[in-house]
């Protein structure tokens, strides 16, 4: 399929109007009365940001990991355990629980990239389906870990009464301040990750994914960086986790459910794979169909919307084959960024 | 004349070298020596052990007993990326380039892998003039200084393989291992290739895996005749010529041509 805007320009003014309509949203939602596109749209930055770090290793560095939402699963848990410690004022191997957001945020990171380090050395070990399957498998065991979590609720996770705070800094309790900041994060995302991948880091996890054996005759001990680019992903996937927990005032084990890993591989393709942009506009088209669509069929027929996910399908589908290159690439006709 | 070994010691070395599949030897017992800045042919028929004794030198494969000697050193158990930042460029039978990356890229990227760590997460590395000057350099060396810009991927065969042997040589090797470099190429490509290597002799040691024979009877200072993963015959082209166990066990009736 042929890009809709050949000029080279096109990226650069999608992008704009991209970033433009993504600060417009708070003043729209206010003006036309629907709090609830707020809510939304902070839902689909967070899930954007999820989604770029995972196409950081999946479409940069060629690592199909199944196993992504793991860690966001556990930056969202890092805020959540913490918030339960400082409710009922217990503390945590000596320390008291926090809701400072200086504190928790940078730990979700932490937390994330600390829990990929190991995965990773241990995946990495190996390639193609395999290396699915282990990732998927360390997943599962981490989703079962937080099952059995009873302090935490087990199944039923932790409900928080109050999103982070930053003292002396931005009330995220306010809708509008958190959609702004997760956006700022999400853009500052964007920013590292556009410099990454096109350092001499990112040739070298880019260039393991075109030809790894090569890269191996060159000198490169490929593995060491391979795993470094699945560490940021981890840790950025786990700053996304410590947003979701705040946007949704919930940290429970679905979040590191396998169907979430395989959603933020469908946002990654469904985008445009190996593209920045891209998983952020299949984030928000993902999330945009599943709450619309079975409103949609609800219209046609009450009760309808419960089976959205048969037109969900193949829409999904559709998409995927008319736009091979993504969402992104309909507009930029497949190039970078 | 590159490396700093001195002029007694080889620049690669084997020592009794074994690589069994199952029963078979596919390197046997091979004993092989390449001197400092000379450029020494491998010849031998189809099965011979030669992919074989490529792998274990480059170090993808593990041999059963004997050692590898490099620059001096022994790295029989060095793995791939760790023999190449010593010195050991290889190219490849099967074109490997990264289709994705430009010509000048993909050179780039054998210049980066020689440049320090790339834990340097920050700079663009396209406007790094350290990578790209050198690479540019390698690139108008072999010919494909007007092609620095096409992806890889839209290269022609031929050109592909020179980009093959400007990666090799962006890393600044020591020694140069060539897996028939002439590989699928037509009669014109074979002799700009020829050339190409006529330069490069002297300059930097070289092992050249070939099948065409007027190109190893041209280029070599010295031929190892490989037969059943052993060496046959080593020597200058004219003694191998006038080999007869090598005449009879492999050249045949090619020999007469010869």
């Amino acid at each position: 399929m042929p890009p809709l805007i050949r000029s080279p320009l096109a990226p650069r003014v999608a992008l704009a109007l991209l970033l433009i309509a993504a600060l417009a949203l708070p003043t729209v939602a206010v003006w036309a009365g629907e709090p609830f596109y707020l809510r939304l749209g902070a839902r689909i930055l967070v899930f954007a940001l999820a989604a770029v770090s995972l196409d950081l290793i999946l479409g940069f560095g060629g690592m199909v990991s199944f196993g992504h939402a793991a860690f966001v699963g556990i930056g969202g848990y890092v805020v959540g355990i913490l918030f339960a410690h400082q409710a009922d004022g217990s503390t945590l191997f000596g320390w008291p629980g926090t809701t400072n957001g200086y504190i928790v945020w940078p730990l979700a990171m932490l937390a994330g990239g600390l829990a990929a380090l190991p995965i990773g050395a241990i995946s990495l070990r190996t390639s193609g389906v395999p290396f699915i399957m282990i990732t998927l498998a360390f997943a599962q065991m981490l989703f079962y870990l937080m099952t059995g979590l009873k302090a935490y609720g087990g199944d039923d996770g932790v409900a928080l009464w109050s999103r982070t705070s930053f003292p002396g800094g931005p009330n995220i309790a306010d809708h509008a301040t958190f959609y702004y900041v997760s956006l700022g994060l999400l853009v500052a995302a964007l920013l590292v990750c556009w410099r990454l991948v096109n350092s001499r880091f990112g040739r070298v996890i880019r260039g393991a994914k075109d030809n790894e054996r090569r890269m191996r005759a060159l000198g490169y001990p490929v593995t060491r960086y391979k795993l470094t680019a699945f560490v940021i992903a981890g840790a950025l996937a786990g700053l996304a986790g410590a947003l979701l927990a705040n946007a949704t005032l919930f940290v429970g084990p679905q979040y590191l459910h396998w169907s979430r890993s395989g959603d933020l591989i469908v946002m990654v393709v469904l985008g445009g794979i190996g593209t920045l942009i891209g998983p952020v506009l299949g984030a928000a088209a993902l999330l945009l169909l599943e709450e619309f669509v079975p409103e949609a069929m609800n219209l046609v027929h009450a009760g309808l919307g419960e089976h959205w996910k048969i037109v969900l399908g193949p829409i999904l589908l559709g998409l995927v084959l008319f736009a091979r290159k993504g969402l992104w690439g309909l507009v930029t006709g497949g190039n970078r960024p | 004349m590159t490396g700093t070994s001195t002029s007694a010691a080889p620049m690669l070395e084997t020592r009794a070298l074994v690589k069994r599949f199952g029963g078979l030897a596919a390197t046997d017992h091979l004993s092989l020596s390449v001197a400092v800045g000379e450029l020494h042919a491998l010849i031998g028929p189809n099965g011979a052990g030669k992919t074989t004794l490529i792998g274990q030198l480059s170090g993808e494969l593990t041999p059963d007993a004997g050692r590898i000697l490099f620059d001096g050193r022994d790295v029989t158990a060095l793995p791939v990326d760790q023999r190449s930042r010593r010195g050991l460029a290889r190219s490849f039978q099967i074109t490997s380039v990264f289709p994705s990356f430009s010509a000048l890229d993909n050179v780039a990227l054998a210049v980066q892998a020689h440049a320090g760590h790339s834990f340097r997460f920050w700079r663009d590395a396209a406007r790094d003039r350290r990578l790209s000057d050198p690479a540019r350099a390698v690139l108008e060396r072999v010919g494909l200084g007007a092609r620095a810009d096409v992806p890889a991927s839209a290269l022609a065969h031929g050109e592909k393989r020179q980009l093959e042997l400007a990666m090799a040589l962006a890393t600044g090797p020591k020694l140069l291992l060539l897996d028939e470099p002439m590989a699928g190429m037509g009669p014109e490509e074979s002799a700009r290739m020829v050339e190409l290597l006529a330069e490069l002799k002297g300059g930097v040691t070289i092992l050249l895996v070939e099948h065409d024979m007027d190109a190893v009877f041209a280029l070599a200072d010295r031929i190892t005749v490989l037969v059943r993963g052993a060496a046959l015959a080593s020597g200058s082209p004219a003694a191998i010529r006038a080999d007869a166990a090598v005449r009879e066990a492999y050249l045949g009736e090619e020999g007469e041509a010869v």
